[in-house]
């Protein structure tokens, strides 16, 4: 197993571009996605039930697993030492299968708090093609130091 | 479009309803699952060592939280579908706004969730707006909380929905 990315909060700056996340979605991706996050609603997995009651062209990815995947997209940039305090996202279009998913972010601030935990807010967006599907505000904690870990934070040392 | 908020609705607000539990325990099952799905290689979730030195063990990616309180598609004796999010439909009732959209959903987490947690939740509906005219119709948004906490009482995240309840056109 290799060695783990630690992004540490001095390596950080408002306007740093996250490299981006490409990924094509197939019909596999929408249905692992709905099981794994056990929504059974059949928008989900069933395509005649997507087009005829629903009015859309195919299945598409799920709520909770988009979510999945901004965390994954957030996590492969910062490490494991990354800790998500918050998350706020609005979908504005449907990802189907045949979609290539380009996940992107910007960072829009860094600070410390008054108990000294270090963060960096993140504006990240699921676009395909052009269009816009879903955007997504992040707070993620990263150490301040080589040394330091959010994880260790808890109770009142904690401020998402 | 001054219709004033039934006493009943305004009863609610702020008050702690629908408490529940999950019909199983956390398990690294469904974290795997769900982690193939994003092919999310993060070690917490996966390396028992590293996850044990950053986190004090083996934990569920954060995003997975509301994930363990949903109900099985079919369980022995059930004859009713649970719903998720009671109070939204509670107030699509009782305000008569028949149609409603999610429009905004914010995810606070606090305390990691380990394999083993019995998790439970309650709801809390924070506001309700006057009515308002929309795109979609006049309608009222609606804030609801939904809090969640591990075996010990400790807060382990929180979900905000903004949900719209509305009429279709300008009934």
């Amino acid at each position: 197993m290799t060695t783990p990315v630690k992004l540490t909060l001095d390596r950080v700056r408002a306007g740093d571009v996250v490299p981006e996340l490409a990924f094509d979605v197939s019909a596999t991706t929408v249905v692992l996605g709905a099981l794994a996050t056990r929504d059974f609603r059949p928008m989900h997995h069933d395509k005649d039930f997507a087009v005829n009651r629903n009015g859309v062209q195919d299945i598409f990815l799920n709520t909770p697993n988009q979510a999945a995947w901004f965390e994954r997209y957030v996590t492969d940039w910062t490490g494991p030492h990354g800790r998500i305090g918050r998350m706020k996202f609005r979908m504005k279009d449907s990802v189907f299968p045949g979609d290539r998913m380009v996940f992107r972010a910007t960072v829009e601030k860094v600070e410390t708090d008054d108990v000294g935990c270090g963060w960096a807010s993140l504006d990240v967006k699921l676009g395909v093609g052009e269009k816009l599907m879903t955007e997504c505000k992040v707070r993620v904690a990263l150490p301040a130091t080589a040394s330091d870990n959010p994880w260790t934070r808890e109770g009142a040392q904690w401020k998402p | 479009m001054s219709e004033p908020l039934p006493d009943e609705v305004k009863g609610w607000i702020d008050q702690v309803r629908y408490e529940e539990e999950p019909e199983f325990e956390v398990e690294k099952g469904y974290v795997y699952s769900s982690c193939s799905s994003t092919q999310n290689g993060n070690p917490l979730f996966w390396d028992e060592a590293v996850a044990r030195e950053i986190t004090g063990g083996l934990m569920t990616p954060p995003t997975m939280m509301s994930v363990w309180f949903r109900p099985h598609h079919w369980a022995p004796g059930r004859t009713k579908q649970r719903l998720p999010l009671q109070i939204h439909f509670d107030l699509k009732e009782r305000l008569e706004l028949p149609e409603a959209v999610m429009t905004d959903n914010e995810v606070i987490f606090y305390a990691p969730i380990r394999p083993g947690d019995h998790l439970r939740a309650h709801q809390v509906l924070r506001s309700v707006s006057d009515l308002k005219q929309t795109k979609l119709g006049l309608g009222r948004f609606w804030v609801i909380d939904v809090e969640y906490f591990n075996q010990d009482g400790t807060m382990v995240g929180k979900e905000i929905y903004t949900g719209l309840g509305y009429r279709r056109g300008n009934r």
